[in-house]
C-alpha cells in the first residue's frame, strides 16, 4: 500500500483530552506521581542549601557544633527524596504500562468489529504499528513526559525563587541565560527532527537495496548486473553516510551550545558574584550555591524542551489511535438483533435458529465504501441449498465481491440479500459466520499447533473428527507423518508448513467446522496437481447439501459448477453453466482458451498414463 | 560447545569486526582524544573556581600549580585579579569555550567513525551477497537475512560508536577527576575511591541479572505483536468462522501477562536507581561533611573544597553510566556472529584459469542428472544437442525440470554427474560472468528492479557503451519486444518508474520488459523460459518474428506451453519427469503419434469442443 498523505487535522491541546478517558482510572496514581515528583525535585533545589549552610556556619565560623544534627537531617533530607522518586517514578511507570495495556486492547478489540473496507483501506502493517507502537507512545507521554515537566519545570522554578530569595542581581544574571537557551534548543529541535527524517529514509533506502540484491539474486545474475547493483548501493550507502554525518554534526551543535551556556552561567555568576562577595554583599557559601544552580539549570531547559517536542511529536499518534477508536463498522447489528443474537463477543448461542442455506440476492446494487464504481447492478440470483457457485476472472477482477456480500463482510448498498428467505440484516453477523467455512487462496494458520489450528472453527472437535476431517482432504498421512501428529507445531504463521500443506490444513479446519455455507477462495491455487486431484474428489463429497461458493483461477477446476459467474472490471458479465457459457464465445470462453495451451500439456501427459 | 570452540569463534568475530573498522578506527581514536582533551578543560574549571574562592575573594593561600601561579604573576598576582574579576571569568568561558569545541570534535569525528563504519559493513555485505552462489539464496529466507544486514550491523555500529567509546571515555574521564580529586586533597579523595567500585561492580551486577527479564519482556512483545500480526492478516479466518471473542481473550490475556512483566522488572529497575540515588547521595554527603570538617581543622582550604565537590559531581555520570553499557556490551556479539555468517559464506568461485571463450558453437547436454536435494532427482541423464544457429523448443508439464535445465546451463547450480559444453567448451571451466553474458535468459518470474524502465532494459548491458549505442540498441529492444506503445502510454515514457515504488505493470508488461532487457545484451545464445505465456497468441507471434529477424545465426531456446510458440523450432524436446520422451521436428513428432501429437491435437481441437 502506497504511503497515503496523513492529514493533520490537529486536535486541541495536542489531542490530549482525547486521552481523559483512558486516564481517568488512574487519576489517583496520576496526581500522585505529579506530587512525589514535585517534592523529588523540591529536596534537589534544598540540597545545596546545605552545602551553604556548611561553609557559611561551619567553615566560616570556625566550629563544628550542630554537625551531628546537620548530617542526620541531611540524612532524613536524602531519605525523603529518595522515597519521593520511588514513588514517582515506579508510578509513572506503571501509568505507562497500563495505559498502554488499556490502548492495545481497546485498538485490538475495535477493529474486531470494524468492517472488511476497513481493512482493504489499510494495510496490515500500518493497523498493526497503530495497535502496537503509537500506543506505546502515548503511554510514554502521558507518564515520563508529564513526569519529566513536572520535575524539571519545579526545579527551575524552586530554584528561581531561591536564588532570588538570596541574591535577585545574581539570580537574574542565571535566568538571564534561561530564555536564551530554550529558544535556541527550540530551534535546534526543529531543525533536528527534520535531519532525523532525512536519515530514517536514507535508511529505509538502504533496506530497499538490501531487499532487491537479495530477492532479485537469480536476475541479476543471469543479467551479470552484480557490479551495476554494487555502484549503485554505494551510491546509496554514501548519501546514507553524508545524511547521518550532516544530522550527527548538527546534534553535536547543539550539544555544544548546551554546554557552553552553562559555563557561560558560572563565569558570568563568578565574576559578579565575586565582585559582590568581595564588596561583603553574599557571603562565600551563597556564592558557591550560585555556582551549583547555573550549572544546574540548563539540563532541566532542555529537558523540558524535549517533552514539549516530545507532545507535539506524539499528537500524531494520539490522532491516529484516536481516528481507530472512532472508525465505525459499515455492517452494524441492529440493536434488536443484538438483543435477540448477542454481540461480537457475547452471543446469545440460544436464541440461535439454524441455517439451512437458502441464498438470494433481490435486486441488489453494490458500491465498495471506498469506490466510486457501482459493481453490482439489479443483480438477481437464488442459490437454494446445496448449489455449487463458481466464479471466475483474471487476477485482480473483483471476484470476492459476491463473497463479500453472502459473508456480510458488506451490505448491500440497495436491494436484500437473504437467507433461508429472511433478509439477512434479521439475524447477528456473528451467528451467520459461524455457518460459513472459509479457504483462502493465502491459506492462512496461527501459530501453535495442527490440533489448535483444526479446532479454530469448532472448540469441542474430539479427536475422532479431526482425523476424519483430515482423512477428507487426504491430509491424514502429513499430519500422521509429523513428529507429534495433531500437536505438532506449525510455526509463525504456519511457516513450518509448505503452502500446500498449509492448504490442506486450511481445508481440513472448514470442513471440521461443518458449515452450512463453504466459500473456497482458489484454495487449490497452489497444490501441486496430483494434490489438487485428490482434493477435487473429495471436494465433490465435501460439498454436497452445502451451498458453495468457489472463487477461482484455474477453470478446469470448476466445470462441473452448476452456476459459473464471469467476472469482468469487477461486474458479472455473464452466468450459465460450463458448456451454455462456452456456446456464447464471450469473456468466458476467451479466458478458457488462454488456460486451454497448459492445461492441454498436463492433460496429454496424464491421458497418456491413463493408458 | 566445547571451550576451544567458542574460543574459535571470539577469535573470528574479533578478526570480522576488524575487517570492517578498517578506514574508521583512526576517527574513534581521534573522538576518543578529543573527548580526553575536552574533559581536561572541564577539569581545569573547578581549579579556577577554587583558587578564585580562596585566593581572589578570600584572603588565603589557594592551592596552584607553578605553571598557573606563573600566569597569575604576570597578570599582576591575587590582588589584580580581584579588581578585575573579569579576568577570572573570561579564562572560565574560554575553557567552557574549549571544552565544549572538543566535545563537538568528539562527536562529529565519533559520528563519521561511526557512519564509515555502517557504510563499509553494508558495501561489505551486499558485495558479498552479490558474489554468493544461487543455492545460497535459495537455502537462506530473505527475511532473516536483511534482519542481520540491517538490524545487526546497528547493534555492531552501537557497540562501537556508542559502548566502547563511552567505556574508554568514561574511564579515562573517571581516571583524570580522581587525579584531579587526590591533587586537591588526597585524603577527601578516599571516600569516593571507596565507594565508586562498589557502584561500578553492583551495577554491572545487577545489569546482567536483569539481562533475562528484559529478554523475556522482548519475547513476550513478540509474541503479543504476533498475535495481532496474524488477528489482521487473518481477518476473514476470524470472521468467518466467528471467533472474535476468542481473538480478543487470547490478546488480552498475553497482552496482561506482557504488561505484568515490564511492572515487574520496572519494579527492579526503580529498586536499582533509587539504590543507586542513595549511594550517591550518600557520596555527595560524605565528601561535604568531611571536607566541612577539614576546613574547620584547617586541613583544606574552602575553594579546594568547592572544587572537590565539583569534582565529585562530575565523577557520577561516568559512574552510573559504565556498569550499564558494560553488561550491554554482550549483545553485540551475537550480532557479529549473525553477519559472520553471511560474509563467510563462501563465494562463487571460478576455476583456475577461466576460460573465456567464443561461444557461438553447439550447446550440448551429456548425461546430465541433477536434484535440489539428494533424495529427488529431477533430471535423468538429460543428452540433447542443440547446433549452433538453430532454435530448440523445450515442452513438458509443470515441474518436468525444465527451468532446472535453464539453471545448470548458466551454471546457477553446479553440476554433480554429466557436463554441459558450448562448442566443445565445458561451461564448469569457465569465468562464469562471461558464461552468463553469452547466454541471454528471460527467467519465467523476471524481476524488475525499482527505477525507471530504461534503467532496467539497461540493466544487461556493459558499462564501456557510448551513450548513443545504448540508447539505439533499447530502441530496437523495444520494438523487438512489442513495447513500443505500452511505453508511449505512461506520461514519462521511458523514464516511468517500475518496481516497488512505481506503476504497477500487467503480467505480460513485466514480461516483455523483461524480454527487452535481454534482446538488448546481443547474446549469441538466447533462453525464453516460459515468457510469453501472458502475452497473447497474435503479440507472442509478433515478437517471435521480430526476434528471428534479429537473431539470424543466435542459438535459442524456447521453452513453452504453447504448441504455436514451438512448432517452427529446428527442433522440438518434450520433457517428461526429468527425461527427454520425444524429440524432433514438428511433423517428425506428429508423425511419431506420441505425447506432443496427443498436445497438439487437444490444442488445436479447441475450437472443436464448444460445439
Amino acid at each position: 500500500m502506497k504511503a497515503k498523505k496523513e492529514k493533520t487535522a490537529s486536535l486541541p491541546f495536542f489531542g490530549i483530552p482525547k486521552l481523559f478517558p483512558f486516564l481517568k482510572k488512574y487519576a489517583s496514581a496520576f496526581i500522585l506521581m505529579l506530587l512525589m515528583g514535585a517534592l523529588g525535585s523540591a529536596i534537589d533545589i534544598i540540597l545545596p542549601l546545605f552545602q551553604r549552610y556548611a561553609i557559611n556556619n561551619f567553615i566560616a565560623k570556625e566550629t563544628l557544633v550542630g554537625l551531628g544534627w546537620f548530617v542526620v537531617l541531611y540524612c532524613l533530607t536524602l531519605g525523603v527524596q529518595i522515597v519521593a522518586n520511588v514513588i514517582a517514578t515506579f508510578r509513572a511507570s506503571c501509568i505507562e504500562m497500563w495505559i498502554d495495556r488499556d490502548l492495545r486492547s481497546a485498538c485490538f478489540n475495535h477493529l474486531q468489529t470494524l468492517s472488511f473496507s476497513y481493512f482493504n483501506q489499510n494495510s496490515v502493517g500500518y493497523i498493526h504499528s497503530r495497535v502496537m507502537s503509537d500506543t506505546g507512545n502515548i503511554g510514554a507521554l502521558v507518564s515520563w513526559s508529564f513526569m519529566d515537566c513536572i520535575w524539571h519545570l519545579s526545579y527551575i522554578i524552586g530554584a528561581a525563587v531561591v536564588m532570588f530569595s538570596l541574591n535577585a542581581r545574581l539570580a537574574i544574571i542565571v535566568l538571564a541565560v534561561v530564555p536564551l537557551l530554550a529558544i535556541a534548543i527550540a530551534f535546534f529541535q526543529k531543525k533536528l527532527t527534520n535531519l532525523n527524517r532525512e536519515v530514517r529514509e536514507a535508511n529505509s533506502r538502504i533496506t530497499g537495496n538490501f531487499n532487491e540484491g537479495i530477492v532479485g539474486a537469480k536476475t541479476i545474475k543471469t543479467l551479470v548486473a552484480e557490479e551495476k547493483v554494487k555502484r549503485h548501493f554505494g551510491e546509496e550507502s554514501q548519501r546514507m553516510y553524508k545524511v547521518s554525518v550532516g544530522a550527527s554534526r548538527f546534534r553535536g551543535l547543539f550539544w555544544t551550545v548546551i554546554s557552553f551556556a552553562s559555563y557561560l552561567a558560572l563565569a558570568l555568576v563568578l565574576w559578579q558574584g565575586g565582585v559582590i562577595t568581595l564588596d561583603g554583599v553574599l557571603e562565600l557559601g551563597t556564592l558557591s550555591v550560585f555556582i551549583t544552580y547555573a550549572v544546574g539549570i540548563m539540563e532541566p531547559v532542555l529537558w523540558i524542551v524535549d517533552a514539549i517536542s516530545e507532545l507535539i511529536a506524539t499528537r500524531v499518534n494520539i490522532e491516529r489511535v484516536s481516528k481507530l477508536l472512532e472508525t465505525k463498522s459499515d455492517v452494524v447489528d441492529s440493536e434488536e438483533v443484538i438483543e435477540k443474537y448477542g454481540d461480537n463477543f457475547s452471543p446469545k448461542r440460544e436464541n440461535w435458529e439454524e441455517l439451512h442455506g437458502d441464498i438470494e440476492f433481490r435486486d441488489v446494487s453494490f458500491q465498495y465504501p471506498d469506490g466510486t464504481e457501482t459493481v453490482l447492478e439489479h443483480f438477481n440470483l437464488k442459490i437454494p441449498k446445496g448449489t455449487n457457485v463458481a466464479i471466475v476472472g483474471e487476477t485482480g477482477a473483483g471476484k470476492s465481491t459476491l463473497v463479500n456480500l453472502v459473508c456480510r463482510f458488506y451490505e448491500p448498498t440497495t436491494g436484500e440479500y437473504l437467507i433461508d428467505g429472511r433478509p439477512a440484516k434479521e439475524r447477528s453477523q456473528l451467528w451467520l459466520h459461524s455457518n460459513i467455512g472459509y479457504v483462502l487462496q493465502t491459506p492462512h494458520l496461527f501459530s501453535g499447533t495442527i490440533e489448535e489450528n483444526l479446532k479454530y472453527g469448532r472448540p469441542d472437535a474430539t479427536e475422532e473428527q479431526m482425523w476424519e476431517a483430515l482423512r477428507c482432504v487426504s491430509a491424514e498421512d502429513l499430519v500422521k507423518k509429523m513428529e507429534n501428529g495433531l500437536g505438532s507445531e506449525v510455526g509463525e504463521g504456519g511457516d513450518l508448513l509448505s503452502t500446500g500443506e498449509k492448504q490442506l490444513i486450511s481445508f481440513a479446519r472448514a470442513i471440521l467446522a461443518d458449515p452450512k455455507i463453504l466459500v473456497l477462495d482458489e484454495a487449490t491455487s497452489s497444490v501441486d496437481t496430483m494434490t489438487e486431484q485428490i482434493i477435487q474428489n473429495a471436494m465433490k463429497e465435501v460439498i454436497k447439501g452445502r451451498t458453495a461458493f468457489t472463487i477461482a483461477h484455474r477453470l478446469s477446476t470448476i466445470r462441473d459448477a452448476d452456476i459459473i459467474l464471469v467476472v469482468q472490471d469487477g461486474k458479472i458479465v455473464e452466468r450459465g453453466t460450463h458448456k451454455e457459457l462456452l456456446a456464447l464465445r464471450g469473456a468466458y470462453y476467451r479466458l478458457y482458451m488462454r488456460q486451454y495451451e497448459e492445461e492441454s500439456v498436463e492433460k496429454g501427459f496424464s491421458q497418456r498414463e491413463a493408458q | 560447545m566445547t571451550k576451544r570452540q567458542t574460543k574459535k569463534q571470539n577469535q573470528n568475530s574479533a578478526a570480522v569486526l576488524w575487517r570492517f573498522l578498517r578506514g574508521s578506527k583512526a576517527y574513534f581514536i581521534l573522538g576518543v582524544t578529543f573527548a580526553v582533551i575536552g574533559s581536561l578543560f572541564e577539569l581545569i574549571i573547578p581549579r579556577i573556581t577554587g583558587y578564585t574562592v580562596d585566593s581572589v575573594i578570600g584572603q588565603g593561600d589557594g592551592k596552584i600549580s607553578s605553571f598557573a601561579a606563573n600566569i597569575i604573576n604576570r597578570l599582576g598576582g591575587a590582588e589584580a585579579l580581584r579588581d578585575n574579576l573579569f579576568v577570572v571569568a573570561l579564562a572560565i568561558a574560554t575553557l567552557g569555550l574549549l571544552a565544549a569545541l572538543c566535545k563537538y570534535l568528539f562527536r562529529v569525528s565519533n559520528a563519521k567513525g561511526a557512519e564509515t563504519l555502517v557504510k563499509n559493513m553494508h558495501n561489505m555485505i551486499f558485495a558479498h551477497i552479490q558474489s554468493l552462489p544461487f543455492s545460497w539464496h535459495m537455502k537462506n529466507r530473505t527475511g532473516d537475512i536483511i534482519q542481520r544486514c540491517t538490524s545487526d550491523t546497528n547493534t555492531v555500529k552501537r557497540f562501537v560508536a556508542d559502548q566502547l567509546t563511552t567505556v574508554v571515555r568514561a574511564t579515562i574521564r573517571l581516571g583524570l577527576s580522581l587525579a584531579f580529586m587526590i591533587s586537591t586533597n588526597a585524603k577527601l579523595s578516599i571516600i569516593p575511591i571507596v565507594i565508586i567500585p562498589i557502584i561500578i561492580g553492583y551495577s554491572t551486577y545487577f545489569h546482567n541479572r536483569i539481562a533475562k527479564h528484559f529478554l523475556t519482556c522482548d519475547e513476550n512483545e513478540g509474541i503479543l505483536s504476533n498475535i495481532a500480526q496474524e488477528n489482521l492478516t487473518g481477518v476473514r479466518v476470524v470472521r468467518a468462522f466467528g471467533r472474535e471473542n476468542y481473538e480478543k481473550e487470547k490478546f488480552a490475556t498475553q497482552n496482561k501477562k506482557y504488561t505484568g512483566l515490564w511492572i515487574r522488572l520496572l519494579k527492579f529497575l526503580t529498586a536499582y536507581w533509587a539504590s543507586g540515588d542513595l549511594v550517591t547521595g550518600l557520596l555527595v554527603m560524605l565528601v561535604l561533611v568531611f571536607g566541612t570538617k577539614m576546613c574547620v581543622a584547617g586541613s583544606m582550604t574552602q575553594g579546594d573544597l568547592i572544587a572537590f565537590i565539583s569534582y565529585n559531581a562530575m565523577i557520577i555520570w561516568p559512574v552510573r553510566m559504565l556498569g550499564r553499557v558494560i553488561s550491554e556490551m554482550s549483545k553485540a556479539g551475537v550480532s557479529i556472529k549473525r553477519i559472520a555468517y553471511i560474509i563467510e559464506s563462501k563465494e562463487e568461485k571460478d576455476p583456475e584459469n577461466a576460460l573465456t571463450p567464443a561461444m557461438t558453437g553447439d550447446v550440448k547436454f551429456e548425461k546430465v542428472s541433477f536434484g535440489y536435494d539428494e533424495e529427488h532427482e529431477l533430471l535423468h541423464e538429460i543428452d540433447l544437442t542443440i547446433k549452433s544457429g538453430t532454435t530448440c523448443g523445450i515442452l513438458g508439464t509443470t515441474g518436468s525440470g525444465k527451468s532446472t535445465l535453464v539453471h545448470l546451463l548458466d551454471r546457477l547450480y553446479p553440476l554433480p554427474s554429466g557436463r554441459i559444453t558450448v562448442g566443445g567448451m565445458d561451461i564448469a571451466e569457465m569465468k562464469a560472468s562471461h558464461l552468463r553474458k553469452n547466454i541471454a535468459v528471460v527467467l519465467q518470474e523476471p524481476f524488475l528492479f525499482s527505477g525507471t524502465i530504461k534503467e532496467n532494459i539497461a540493466m544487461g548491458l556493459p558499462d564501456y557503451l557510448a551513450e548513443k549505442e545504448v540508447d539505439r540498441r533499447i530502441e530496437e529492444a523495444i520494438d523487438i519486444a512489442c513495447l513500443r506503445e505500452t511505453i508511449e502510454s505512461f506520461d514519462k515514457g521511458l523514464e516511468t518508474f517500475v518496481g516497488e515504488r512505481g506503476v504497477t505493470l500487467s503480467g505480460g508488461q513485466k514480461q516483455r520488459l523483461a524480454i527487452a532487457r535481454t534482446v538488448v545484451q546481443n547474446a549469441p545464445i538466447m533462453v525464453f523460459d516460459d515468457s510469453l505465456s501472458a502475452v497473447d497468441t497474435e503479440t507472442d507471434a509478433k515478437i517471435r518474428n521480430a526476434l528471428l529477424k534479429k537473431m539470424k545465426g543466435t542459438t535459442s531456446i524456447i521453452i513453452s506451453h504453447r504448441i504455436t510458440t514451438l512448432m517452427h523450432a529446428d527442433q522440438i524436446v518434450v520433457l517428461d519427469h526429468g527425461r527427454i520422451a520425444e524429440s524432433g521436428k514438428h511433423e517428425e513428432l506428429l508423425k511419431q503419434n506420441g505425447l506432443y501429437a496427443r498436445i497438439y491435437a487437444i490444442q488445436s481441437m479447441k475450437e472443436g469442443e464448444d460445439a
